[in-house]
C-alpha cells in the first residue's frame, strides 16, 4: 500500500494496461494496434481539457474550474462558424476561439482574485454565461463547417497510424512539463498551492497566478473543443458538457492533490487515459446505458480509494 | 452606487457586512422590485405562488445541500439522487394506485434517498476520500440506478397526490407551507447537540475532534439528511410534473450550489444557513421571471440571466471592494 501511495502515475499506467489487457481478453478486436489508437485519440480529448484543469487544481484550495466544458462547446462552434470549412480562415478561427478562452478564463480568475467569488461558483456561473453566449452566436442554429485540414489532424494518421491529436497531445505534454517544472509561473504556481500566504510573504503575487492559471485553463478548453469538433465534425449545444467532471477526475486519478500544490501533467495524461479506456471497455461491452453508468461509479470510487483519501482525523 | 453605500452609514454597512444572508435578503427587496415593476400583477394572488411553486425541488435540494456544505462537504450527487427517488416514487404509483400502494412507494423512494446519503457520507465521513470527487462518482451509480428503474420519461403520479400540491392548506398558498415547514425542521435540528457539532465539524474538523466532537458520525449524518432533502425535491418534482423522468433531477445539483452561496453560506464551511439559501432559491426565480418578462429576444435569455447570476454572486466582494476603496 505504501509503495502505492508512492507513485501514483504508475499505477494509473498499470491500471491502464490491465484495462486494456481485460478488453482484449473479454472483446476480441479491443486489444488491437488501431483499437488503441482510437482509444489513445479520446484520450488526447480528455487529456487537453484536463491540463488546464491540472494547473487551476495544483494552485490548491480546492479550486477547480467547471467552467471547461461549456468553454470546449463554444470553442468548437467559433471554429466551426467562423472557420466553416476554410482552412486559413479555420486558422483566424482558432486565433479567435482560443483569445475567447484566454478571455474568459480570466475573467474567472478576476472574479475569483478580486472580488472573492468562490471557484466553484464562478465557474459554474460563468458556465451558464457561456452558454448564453453560445445561444446569441448561434440563435439556436448552428451553421458552419470543420475545415479539412482540422478532421485530417485529428482522424487522419501522420506516422506510424499515429493520428495527429495524439502527437499534438504528446507536445502539449512536453510544453506543460517545461512550463511546470522550468519557469518562475512553474514554481510560483507549485507555492501558491502548497502555501498562499507563504507564497505571498515570499514576494509571489498571488492574484496575477491565479488569473494566468485560470486564463491558461479557458484557453485549454476551448483548443480541446476544437480538436473534438476535428473529431465530431458537427456541433452540439452540450458538445462538451460530458468532459467537465472527468477532465476533474482525471486530474485526481493522476495523482494531484485536490489540496493543491503536488502534482504533475503525466499524471493527468495517465489519468485520462484510463478514464478514457474504462468508457471504452464499458461500451465494448455492450451493456445497457444503466449498469455502464454504475460500474463507471462504482469503478472510479475504487480508484479514489487507492489514492484518493485525505489524512486520518486520528494521528 | 459608491455615493449610495457611503449614505448607508458605517453602523449597518458593519451589520451588512457581518449577516451572512444580509446581503442576500437586500438582493430580494431589488429581484421582488424590478419583478413588481416589469409585471404589476406579481403580487396577485396565484401568481406569486405559482412561480414559486416551480422552484419547492430545488429549494428542497438547497436546504438539504446547505447541511452538507456547513458541515465542511460538498454533495455533487443530489441531482442524481433526485432523479433516482424521482423514478422510484413515479414506478410504484400508478393513476388509481391505493393509498397503502402510495405508502409504499414514498417509504422506498425515501428510503433509497437516504442509503444513498449514507454512501456518500460512508465515503467521505468513515474512509475520508474527497468529497468532490467522491460524490461525483457515486452520482454515476445513483443516475444508473435511476436509468434502471426507468429508461425512458414516463409514468403517471396519482391525480389524488398531484392535487395536493397545488392546494393552498389554511389559505395560505402550499411554497409558503414548506418554506414554514423548512425553517421549523431546521431550527430544530439546531436546537438538539447535532446544531452547534454540525457547525464545529465544518469550521475545523480537526479541533473539533479533539474537543470531543464525533466528526465521522456528524459528518456522515450531513449526508443522510442531504439524501433525504433529495428525496423529498423528488417528490416535489414528481408532483410538479406528475410524471417521472430519469434525469430530471440533473439540473438541481449545480442549481443548489449556486442558491447556497447566493444565501451567504461559505463553501469553506461551519457557517451560514438554511434560511438564506430559501432566500438564494427565490432569487434565482425571481431572476429567471425578470428575464422573460424583461421582453429581450428568447436567444439572449439565457445569457443575461447567466450575467446576473454572476453579478449577484459578485454583490458581496463588489461591496467589500468598494468599502476599501473608500476606506483608504
Amino acid at each position: 500500500m505504501r509503495v502505492l501511495r508512492l507513485n501514483p502515475i504508475a499505477i494509473a499506467l498499470i491500471l491502464a494496461v490491465i484495462l486494456f489487457v481485460v478488453g482484449g481478453i473479454v472483446q476480441p478486436g479491443f486489444a488491437s494496434y488501431g483499437q488503441g489508437m482510437n482509444i489513445l485519440r479520446l484520450a488526447a480529448f480528455l487529456g487537453i481539457v484536463a491540463a488546464g484543469q491540472t494547473l487551476v487544481i495544483i494552485s490548491g484550495g480546492e479550486r477547480i474550474d467547471l467552467s471547461v466544458g461549456a468553454m470546449i462547446t463554444l470553442g468548437a462552434i467559433l471554429v466551426f462558424r467562423f472557420g466553416d470549412g476554410q482552412n486559413d480562415q479555420a486558422l483566424l478561427a482558432l486565433a479567435l476561439a482560443l483569445g475567447v478562452g484566454l478571455l474568459i478564463g480570466a475573467i474567472n480568475g478576476l472574479g475569483i482574485t478580486v472580488l472573492g467569488i468562490p471557484p466553484l461558483v464562478m465557474t459554474l456561473g460563468m458556465a451558464g454565461v457561456i452558454q448564453g453566449l453560445i445561444l446569441v452566436i448561434t440563435g439556436g442554429r448552428i451553421e458552419g463547417e470543420a475545415a479539412p485540414a482540422l478532421t485530417s489532424l485529428v482522424s487522419g494518421s501522420l506516422i506510424f497510424g499515429i493520428p495527429g491529436v495524439v502527437l499534438l497531445w504528446l507536445l502539449l505534454g512536453g510544453v506543460m512539463w517545461l512550463v511546470l517544472q522550468r519557469t518562475a509561473y512553474g514554481r510560483r504556481l507549485f507555492a501558491v498551492g502548497t502555501n498562499r500566504v507563504t507564497a505571498k510573504l515570499s514576494g509571489v503575487r498571488v492574484p496575477s497566478v491565479l488569473v494566468l492559471t485560470y486564463a491558461l485553463s479557458g484557453m485549454l478548453a476551448a483548443l480541446g473543443g476544437v480538436v473534438l469538433l476535428g473529431y465530431t465534425e458537427q456541433v452540439f449545444l452540450n458538445l462538451g458538457d460530458p468532459y467537465t467532471l472527468p477532465s476533474v477526475a482525471a486530474v485526481v486519478i493522476g495523482g494531484t492533490l485536490l489540496a493543491g500544490g503536488v502534482g504533475s501533467y503525466f499524471g493527468t495524461m495517465a489519468g485520462a487515459l484510463v478514464l478514457t479506456l474504462l468508457t471504452s471497455l464499458l461500451t465494448a461491452l455492450e451493456l445497457p446505458e444503466s449498469a455502464r453508468l454504475m460500474v463507471y461509479g462504482a469503478t472510479l470510487l475504487l480508484l479514489l480509494s487507492l489514492y484518493g483519501r485525505q489524512k486520518a482525523l486520528r494521528q | 452606487m459608491s455615493a449610495a453605500w457611503a449614505s448607508i452609514g458605517p453602523r449597518l454597512r458593519r451589520v451588512a457586512l457581518r449577516q451572512s444572508y444580509a446581503f442576500a435578503l437586500l438582493l430580494l427587496v431589488v429581484a421582488v422590485a424590478i419583478n413588481y415593476y416589469l409585471q404589476p400583477t406579481f403580487f396577485q394572488p396565484g401568481i406569486l405562488s405559482g412561480n414559486l411553486l416551480l422552484f419547492v425541488p430545488l429549494m428542497l435540494v438547497a436546504v438539504g445541500q446547505t447541511v452538507v456544505v456547513i458541515g465542511g462537504g460538498i454533495d455533487l450527487s443530489l441531482g442524481a439522487i433526485v432523479s433516482m427517488a424521482n423514478v422510484i416514487f413515479v414506478s410504484l404509483m400508478s393513476q388509481e394506485a391505493s393509498p397503502s400502494r402510495i405508502l409504499l412507494a414514498l417509504a422506498a423512494g425515501f428510503l433509497a434517498g437516504i442509503l444513498a446519503g449514507a454512501l456518500n457520507g460512508f465515503c467521505v465521513a468513515v474512509l475520508r476520500f474527497q468529497p468532490i470527487v467522491t460524490t461525483f462518482a457515486t452520482s454515476f451509480i445513483f443516475a444508473g440506478l435511476a436509468l434502471y428503474v426507468l429508461p425512458e420519461p414516463g409514468g403517471v403520479m396519482p391525480p389524488g397526490l398531484v392535487n395536493f400540491f397545488y392546494i393552498n392548506p389554511l389559505g395560505l398558498p402550499m411554497v409558503l407551507w414548506v418554506v414554514i415547514i423548512l425553517l421549523l425542521l431546521w431550527a430544530l435540528l439546531r436546537s438538539t447537540r447535532y446544531g452547534p457539532y454540525l457547525y464545529a465539524t465544518g469550521g475545523r474538523d480537526l479541533s473539533a475532534f479533539v474537543s470531543g466532537v464525533p466528526v465521522s458520525s456528524v459528518r456522515f449524518l450531513s449526508y443522510c439528511i442531504a439524501g433525504l432533502m433529495a428525496a423529498a425535491g423528488a417528490l416535489a418534482l414528481a408532483l410538479s410534473t406528475g410524471t417521472g423522468n430519469p434525469i430530471g433531477g440533473t439540473d438541481l445539483m449545480l442549481q443548489s450550489i449556486v442558491a447556497v452561496v447566493l444565501g451567504g453560506t461559505r463553501l469553506s464551511g461551519g457557517q451560514g444557513g438554511v434560511a438564506g439559501s430559501i432566500i438564494g432559491v427565490v432569487i434565482l426565480s425571481l431572476i429567471q421571471s425578470i428575464v422573460s418578462f424583461s421582453g429581450a429576444p428568447s436567444s439572449w435569455q439565457t445569457l443575461i440571466n447567466g450575467l446576473i447570476v454572476v453579478a449577484a454572486l459578485a454583490g458581496p466582494g463588489l461591496v467589500a471592494l468598494l468599502g476599501r476603496r473608500r476606506r483608504a
